[in-house]
């Protein structure tokens, strides 16, 4: 049952995010987005991180996706026209994409050989609680110091924004 | 196979019930704001016009569903699905009562109880923006994306203080699972997180109830729908069960933010004061009060009609204030009634609202939320955690 609903929500997950480049309208691409933050989601929620998944929607797919849409609806974007692709891409991108899948399903294999599928429900580390644990002691250096990050973010863009004002 | 057969039963049940909700609060809605307005409401369709949300589904399954032309098709008619589905799913994570039995099966009064229930709703409802973000985008009509751009900004400016109001009584129960919530409010309304110690949560409260108005769209802060300057807002161009849907959105998100109030705030199922003191008979007396009164007024009639239908009433009312005796469906039904008359109080004070106050100002509605409420939710936290941290 498990391995079953992993496979549609992979496969909705990377049509959503191949779906994302593809469409040439911005709202469109951002609902493609929606979609693969969603489905991430319940990968999560397969995993037993029910704390991660429920964080995932909320922050990503309720906060920040909205707000992409908001600026997206605000600046009243068009469709972009398509336009044809360099002859670089034409010759490599297709070996290119498979020497970097080739690539990457090696070294998974290099340096976990032999994984154990993880099943629904085998994983009980995933609440609230366990979370807030490991972030405010085990974590605690690198949160403050992403908080910190976040908040030289917001100050930046102010002053950025105030300069075109 | 009696796991499924018990939870398809009680999906079914929840559903009807709150489908028919929807469509009664409407009618409630109507006749309140009337007698308000000292008018009648609705009259004509039934008794009373109980009839009237019957009739107004048959109108509106019936008229012509009209797609304008210039519309982004598939967007416009994804965005009434994900607003009614968002708003639908959240009372799956809702508990209306204790633990009952049926048959031998012994089950609680809730479709499921997820250990992240409070983050369920907040993000099911976080998502229902994008059904009137882009309702109003995708209708190609000036209005509806001014009204989906303000809808937007009011709702991810009202969630920061409503999450943050929902933080501070979190302190206090030390869980997220909405049934574990609950129960650590038993006991009399002292115990209740309105006014329990060490850190009694009134201003949360007041924060929860003000943006919990503005994430819904409603009076005072319903300007997504401003009429007179937004024609309707981001539902101006949908027409028949689409339209619908939007409507029924918009009361499926106050039953669940009436709900939410009653379990966070107002101790869910748990009594006013202890059954000891005599809580049980409570609903009894309330029906057979209002049966007696009835039925006086029945005697002397004054109309025609009331020498009938008043004594029936009255009767009914009698009959189901006794029904609340009966020990076999006591303890079941008493748990109930106290929910629904928290969760009732709440969509009272909701159409109550409406009656009385005018619309803010856009300017005079985001400074609230960000001048006012939001340091407001956020120095409670910060006492409430104190008071917590040192008890």
């Amino acid at each position: 049952m498990d391995v079953i609903l992993f496979l549609i929500f992979a496969i909705i997950a990377v049509v959503c995010a191949v779906n994302v480049v593809v469409q040439t309208h911005p709202i469109s691409s951002a609902i493609s987005l929606i979609g693969v933050m969603g489905s991430l989601a319940v990968l999560y929620l397969l995993l037993g991180a029910e704390f991660l998944a429920m964080a995932q929607i909320i922050v990503y797919a309720g906060a920040v996706m909205v707000l992409f849409i908001f600026v997206i609806m605000l600046l009243n974007a068009g469709t972009e026209a398509k336009r044809g692709r360099s002859l670089t891409a034409q010759l490599l991108g297709l070996p290119l994409l498979i020497a970097f899948l080739a690539l990457a399903s090696y070294f998974s294999q290099r340096f976990y050989p032999g994984g154990a599928a993880v099943h629904f429900g085998a994983f009980k580390g995933g609440t609230a609680q366990n979370i807030g644990m490991a972030l405010f002691t085990q974590y605690l250096l690198p949160f403050e110091v992403t908080s910190a990050l976040i908040l030289i973010a917001i100050v930046g863009a102010v002053v950025l924004a105030r300069k075109e004002l | 196979m009696n796991f499924f057969l018990l939870s398809v039963l009680k999906a079914a049940v929840v559903a009807f019930v709150l489908l028919t909700t929807l469509a009664y609060l409407q009618w409630v809605e109507r006749k309140v704001i009337a007698h308000i307005q000292v008018r009648m409401g609705p009259y004509r369709v039934g008794p009373h016009g109980l009839l009237q949300p019957l009739a107004d589904v048959i109108k509106l399954i019936t008229k012509e569903d009209l797609i304008p032309p210039h519309v982004n098709k598939f967007v416009y008619l994804l965005a009434p699905f994900l607003a009614v589905t968002m708003a639908l799913i959240s009372i799956s994570v809702i508990p209306f009562g204790t633990e009952i039995s049926i048959f031998g099966n012994t089950t609680w009064m809730q479709l499921t109880d997820l250990n992240v229930g409070l983050l369920f709703i907040l993000a099911v409802s976080s998502m229902g923006v994008y059904g009137i973000a882009l309702a109003g985008w995708s209708s190609n009509n000036k209005y509806s994306l001014l009204g989906g751009l303000r809808s937007s900004a009011q709702m991810i400016s009202y969630e920061l203080p409503l999450s943050i109001a929902i933080a501070s009584p979190l302190l206090l129960v030390n869980t997220l699972s909405l049934r574990e919530i609950v129960q650590a409010q038993t006991g009399s309304i002292l115990h209740w997180n309105i006014l329990r110690l060490p850190a009694p949560q009134i201003i949360s409260f007041f924060v929860f109830l003000i943006a919990g108005f503005a994430e819904t769209n409603r009076v005072p802060f319903d300007l997504p729908e401003a009429e007179n300057e937004l024609v309707a807002g981001f539902h101006t161009e949908y027409s028949s069960m689409k339209f619908a849907a939007f409507f029924m959105a918009e009361y499926a998100n106050m039953v669940t933010v009436s709900c939410m109030t009653a379990i966070l705030f107002l101790g869910g199922w748990q009594p006013l004061f202890s059954p000891a003191w005599g809580s049980n008979y409570v609903p009894t007396a309330i029906f057979v009060i209002a049966g007696l009164i009835a039925i006086s007024h029945g005697l002397n009639p004054a109309r025609r009609l009331d020498r009938i239908t008043l004594p029936i009433t009255g009767v009914v009312f009698l009959l189901v204030g006794a029904v609340f005796l009966m020990p076999a469906v006591q303890s079941a039904l008493i748990p109930l009634f106290w929910f629904a008359a928290k969760a009732g109080a709440i969509l009272f004070l909701y159409i109550w609202i409406r009656g009385t106050l005018p619309r803010f100002r856009y300017d005079q509605l985001m400074n609230f939320a960000w001048k006012v409420l939001f340091p407001v939710a956020l120095a409670n936290l910060l006492v409430t955690g104190l008071i917590v941290a040192l008890t």
